[in-house]
């Protein structure tokens, strides 16, 4: 690779060759303004707020898609740029049925900051927007065609990411519009909700579907007693949505400020991350004696079951290896039908009385939690899912200061949570903390790394793989003597597919996979602040990995309050008849 | 007598719809290094027929230089410029020449495999078409490793922008791509490709035959060559006529007018419009306004409101939709009019839609938002009266 | 045949990768009419794409449509050189014969009528496409009769 010099600005730089405008530029902090850009996607050049000129050019060049050349000299700030650039913005806002004062993203909306800082004080240009019904049908996801600026960035997301395609670009000139097959309703379509096209869409076009008013409406309901849990990435992402950068961790201030919004019982999803530990790791146990000794039949590699837009992934896509999936439902969904039970006993408060609400870095979950399969409380096992950012709002609708919040603690009895539970949050976290339980369990000694980080399942690679010999078993186990444990990691879509083509083809060498629907896993999930970047995905890990790191408890089979649901509530045991009925499903094909 | 006058000057040229043996052709054309083609095509100063006006020598010398496991000739026969029928009949009347500069192309640049882009409104010509290639394909068998298959459109005009023309023969939305990198590297599933008008290849074949001094001695300075041209609208004698390049739009007028002419548009829908008042200054070519070939004459009955209304229509409707200054532009441009004609908004709007203009001609993303404001401007400027009342 | 039958067959012989999409939709669109979800599902699960992607892909292009059409599409050029040649005359001529709008299909299911982009006759205006076919320099009558002979050759009766 040549390095080439070149002049922005009349700064001189220099930067590999195949390096864009934009790159250049970043490199010499001259910020050019961005639209349909995405670090985590290919190039569109299609929203034209970037454009640049180039010296010795008539046109001007669109900065994200122009590789540079030698001695190019270009201005990111001439009038011919900044005219042209008010103009495209102008032109973006005459298509756009701005109503910034009860949108969602207001406030954190790309358009609305360039239209603030670029646009034209009065715009001539005609109101060519056209008003549409949003499409409300999903229960995670809202998709408001008038908003849309045509970025593309939904479309490339689904596709590249995720390898979905539930939305493509239809129509051309000006009929060219963000569709679903056949404008079909989202509820409807292969979308898995995982929201990560919500949390790259610039505008207020793709928003979470938000439940803050009814949670509100029960808070302030003195006959309900609502049961709030949050899941192990809210903490990480939450202290964005209020300022600051990312990679705070904000668990204690967080359990605060949910006493404070009026929650009565505020408990962690990280409890029954631990409690899906012992019953997917037994589970696992389980499938390898059939496999091992021949016993019974059992589908391996095994895959995690606590994403649900892999699930819905999964259900649409490989509906043929539905079997392959853990029976464990979500923690989510465990923690909800345990909040209508052993809550509901212990706390003597009648199931119907008890509205049960998680706190999610997801929007997924909101799906998730209206699944009819979530009912075997004989209740609806979460009523009410929030995403970070909601919880955020409410925090600032209830003029809460959160950043002179004292820490405190969770309620107990579904409150307590170890290390292994908080890492849940990243990609490859549910296996280490499966394999910090499954090894000690059939071996008796804790998984031989150093302080327990065990770093091949960890990090941003698409698929990781790992190999563990399982030596010195304890009798029970001693049939898994010498074996191999095999498993892997994948994170995004796109990437479960690639694994699922595998298993698909029978050529997966795998015992145990996890699979996270979201990039990075929970800790960018779609209803986590935006924007989301490389660098913001690696800052929350690194919070998450603190976070486990500075908990004394690092394993889900030492927090005492899961020995003892196993010993007052679930007596059956892991996998036992109880846990059967309250803490496992199955799922069906969908087309 | 005008019509004598014109057939002596299509006499004169006579190369694209002249009898040919294009096998003969192209066995003496195969025998040249391709090194001598580049120099020869050189020598001809031939540029594109398609619109865009790019040196052939040099397309071809950057496709022969790209590295490529394969490499693709693409005949571009998409022809959906309003007022352009010309390669419709060039592949019509002698489309062994067109297959002829194809392999020409193939030889010259190291490519097996060619296709022919033909736009759908043409889907009646692809059997004869079809029968021609398969002749064509069994007959330079022992000659040159190349075959030519026909790819389809189905009716957008955008997808002649030879980006989006690739992005459709890839089965997808014709979405021009960013350039660079250009198709003479990574075009075609990623391989050097040339894309080149059927007007052009036709000539590249005649340069072969006749030579390129002949072919440099037709026209002017800079726009060396002929041309065919598609001529409509109101003229006694609309049709194809092939024709030295850099006539001035006075003789031309003179010879296909109607004797009321107040205004020709020359270049189709993204061409300019050109007064009466102007037609002595404006040459037809490279020097002047360069034209794919469509001439548009309009007398004194015509309103230029209605042309216009009917180009931006047009542009409207065929703009890929991807890129925001054509996309809000066009529409912008279409409503204003609109909103001028019905007094809904002064005619200084029509000013505020000029100034938009300018953005649209340097930051669309490719030729076709880039040429919208070419109509708008040259028929506002010319013809304000008609478009605001 | 059935849909499945004919994706099949649409597939088997234009080849099943990408770049084949266009010529799939292509002889399905002529063989089965419109392009309907059904149509299009099974193609992009036979040909392993996404269902919007090929609907997306479809949309793109006016001959490929997915809303309903009549056997016949007939397409009147809406350019500025056939509309110099009244095609308007010709576009009311076969709105008042067929009773319907641009735009809309006859009851039987036989003929949609719409306006195009430039056909490529501008010498020889008004013309149409008749599906594959062209017919130029139309007047009313000889346009009507056009689609007269089309439902005597089909033995419809109005
Ligand atoms: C909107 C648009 C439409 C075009 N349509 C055509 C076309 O129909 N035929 C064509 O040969 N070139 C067309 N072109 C030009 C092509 O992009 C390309 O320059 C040309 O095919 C190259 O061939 P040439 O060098 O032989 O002219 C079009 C360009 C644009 C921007
Ligand atoms: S998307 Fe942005 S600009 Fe549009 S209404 Fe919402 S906040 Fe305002
Ligand atoms: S939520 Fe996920 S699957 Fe659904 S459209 Fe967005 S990116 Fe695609
Ligand atoms: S929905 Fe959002 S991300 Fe998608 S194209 Fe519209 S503005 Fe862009
Ligand atoms: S200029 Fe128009 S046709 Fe070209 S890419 Fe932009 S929107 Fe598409």
């Amino acid at each position: 690779m040549k390095k080439m010099k070149l002049y922005i600005d009349n700064n001189e730089v220099e930067v590999m060759e195949g390096t864009t405008i934009l790159e250049a530029a970043q490199g010499l902090n001259i910020t050019i303004p961005t639209l349909c850009h995405h670090e985590d996607l290919c190039i569109a050049g299609n929203c034209r707020v970037c454009v640049v000129e180039v010296e010795g050019s008539e046109m001007l060049s669109a900065a994200c898609a122009t590789p540079v050349s030698t001695g190019m000299r270009i201005k990111t700030n001439s009038l011919k740029v900044r005219d042209s650039r008010r103009t495209i913005i102008d032109m973006l806002l005459s298509e756009h049925a701005g109503e910034c004062v009860t949108c969602q993203r207001s406030g954190n909306c790309e358009l609305q900051t360039l239209a603030v800082l670029y646009g034209s004080p009065d715009n001539h240009l005609m109101d060519i927007s056209i008003k549409t019904e949003p499409d409300r049908s999903s229960s995670s996801i809202i998709k408001d065609d008038s908003k849309c600026i045509k970025c593309q960035r939904c479309v490339r997301t689904c596709q590249e990411i995720q390898k979905i395609g539930a939305l493509t670009m239809s129509g051309k000139g000006e009929h060219a519009k963000v569709s679903t097959f056949f404008e079909l309703p989202l509820n409807t379509v292969v979308c898995t909700n995982c929201g990560q096209c919500v949390i790259r869409c610039p505008t207020g076009a793709l928003v979470e579907r938000t439940y803050i008013d009814e949670v509100w409406d029960v808070i302030g309901n003195s006959d309900v007693h609502t049961v709030v849990q949050t899941a192990p990435a809210v903490r990480v992402g939450l202290g964005e949505a209020l300022g600051h950068d990312a990679g705070g961790r904000f668990t204690g201030q967080m359990v605060s400020a949910l006493r404070k919004l009026g929650f009565d019982a505020v408990f962690d999803t990280n409890f029954t991350a631990d409690l899906t530990i012992i019953e997917e790791g037994s589970e696992l146990l389980n499938r390898l004696t059939n496999v091992i000794k021949g016993s019974g039949e059992a589908l391996l590699p095994m895959f995690t079951s606590c994403s649900p837009g892999w699930i819905k992934f999964i259900e649409h896509q490989f509906p043929h290896l539905l079997g392959h999936l853990s029976t464990c439902k979500s923690p989510q969904q465990m923690f909800g039908a345990l909040a209508k039970t052993r809550w509901s006993e212990k706390a003597q408060i009648e199931p119907e009385k008890i509205s049960s609400i998680s706190i999610m870095p997801c929007t997924a979950k909101k799906f998730e939690a209206a699944r009819p399969e979530m009912n075997d409380s004989g209740y609806r096992d979460v009523d009410y899912v929030l995403t970070t950012r909601e919880l955020a709002k409410m925090i600032k609708q209830a003029g809460i200061d959160f950043d002179k919040l004292d820490e405190s603690e969770c309620d107990s009895l579904l409150g307590k949570h170890s290390g292994a539970a908080v890492i849940f949050g990243a990609t490859g976290g549910v296996m280490e903390a499966a394999i910090r339980t499954v090894y000690e369990l059939v071996t008796g000694r804790p998984v031989p790394f150093e302080n327990l980080n065990i770093t091949a399942v960890r990090g941003m690679e698409g698929i990781r793989e790992a190999t563990l010999r399982i030596e010195g078993t304890v009798e029970k186990y001693n049939f898994l003597e010498g074996v191999e444990l095999k498993v892997a990691v994948a994170h995004g879509l796109k990437n479960a597919n690639a694994i699922m083509e595998l298993v698909s083809q029978g050529s997966a060498p795998w015992h145990f996979v996890e699979v996270m629907a979201c990039p990075g896993g929970c800790l960018s999930g779609g209803g986590q602040p935006i924007p989301t970047s490389p660098e913001i995905r690696e800052a929350r890990a690194r919070a998450i990995y603190e976070e486990d790191e500075s908990l004394p408890i690092r394993k889900s089979h030492e927090n005492p309050e899961i020995t003892r649901i196993y010993e007052e509530f679930l007596t059956d045991g892991p996998c036992g008849h109880k846990s059967h009925h309250l803490l496992h499903t199955h799922y069906t094909p969908r087309r | 007598m005008t019509r004598e006058r014109i057939s002596k000057m299509q006499e004169k040229v006579n190369l694209i719809f002249s009898e040919c043996d294009s096998m003969e052709l192209l066995e003496q054309a195969l025998k040249v290094e391709p090194q001598q083609i580049l120099k020869m095509l050189l020598t001809s100063s031939l540029r594109g027929r398609g619109g865009a006006g790019f040196l052939t020598s040099l397309k071809w010398k950057f496709a022969s230089e790209a590295d490529g496991n394969r490499k693709f000739v693409v005949a571009n026969a998409d022809e959906g410029e309003p007022g352009t029928f010309k390669d419709r009949e060039i592949l019509d009347k002698v489309p062994c020449k067109v297959l002829a500069g194809m392999a020409i192309c193939a030889h010259t640049i190291g490519a097996r495999e060619g296709y022919i882009y033909l736009r759908g409104e043409y889907n009646y010509m692809k059997k004869s078409l079809q029968q021609k290639l398969d002749e064509f394909n069994d007959k330079i068998k022992n000659m040159l490793d190349f075959t030519i298959s026909i790819k389809s459109g189905s009716g957008a005009y955008v997808c002649g922008e030879e980006t989006a023309l690739i992005e459709s023969m890839e089965g997808k939305r014709g979405e021009p791509r960013n350039k660079p990198p250009y198709p003479v590297t990574e075009g075609y599933l990623g391989f050097p490709t040339v894309v080149n008008n059927v007007e052009t290849l036709v000539y590249v074949a005649m340069i072969m035959k006749h030579g390129a001094a002949h072919f440099a001695s037709l026209g002017t300075e800079k726009s060396k060559g002929a041309k065919v041209f598609s001529v409509s609208g109101d003229t006694p004698i609309p049709g194809i006529y092939e024709l030295e390049m850099g006539m001035n739009l006075a003789e031309f007028v003179e010879l296909f007018g109607d004797g009321d002419t107040k205004a020709v548009q020359v270049g189709g829908a993204s061409g300019f419009c050109v007064p009466r008042r102007k037609f002595a200054e404006t040459i037809i070519g490279f020097e002047g306004i360069p034209t794919g070939g469509s001439m548009m004459l309009f007398n004194s009955s015509r309103s230029m409101y209605n042309v216009l209304h009917n180009y931006l229509e047009f542009f409207c409707e065929e703009s890929c939709g991807q890129c925001t200054p054509c996309r809000v532009g066009c529409q912008q441009l279409r409503n204003g009019i609109e909103a001028v004609k019905q007094r809904k908004l002064p005619p200084s709007h029509l000013d505020v839609l000029s100034k938009m203009t300018r953005t649209m001609k340097i930051a669309s993303k490719c030729g076709l938002g880039q040429s919208v404001p070419n109509s708008f401007n040259s028929i506002v400027t010319s013809f304000k009266e008609e478009i605001i009342y | 045949m059935s849909i499945s039958l004919s994706v099949k067959t649409a597939i088997e012989e234009s080849g099943n990768s990408r770049e084949n999409l266009m010529s799939v939709l292509q002889i399905i669109r002529s063989d089965l009419g419109t392009l309907s979800p059904a149509i299009l599902t099974e193609v992009a699960d036979q040909m392993g794409l996404s269902r919007a992607d090929v609907y997306g892909t479809a949309t793109f292009y006016s001959f490929l449509e997915t809303t309903p059409v009549g056997k016949y599409s007939i397409r009147i050029c809406r350019s500025i050189s056939c509309d110099m040649k009244n095609k308007n005359a010709v576009r009311e001529a076969l709105e008042n014969h067929l009773f319907i709008k641009k735009g809309e299909t006859t009851k039987d299911g036989m003929f949609t009528l719409t306006e195009t982009n430039c056909l490529g006759h501008c010498h020889e205006g008004p013309v149409m496409l008749v599906n594959d076919e062209i017919h130029t320099e139309l007047t009313p009558d000889s346009a009507v009769k056009i689609i007269e002979e089309i439902r005597i050759r089909e033995g419809v009766d109005e």
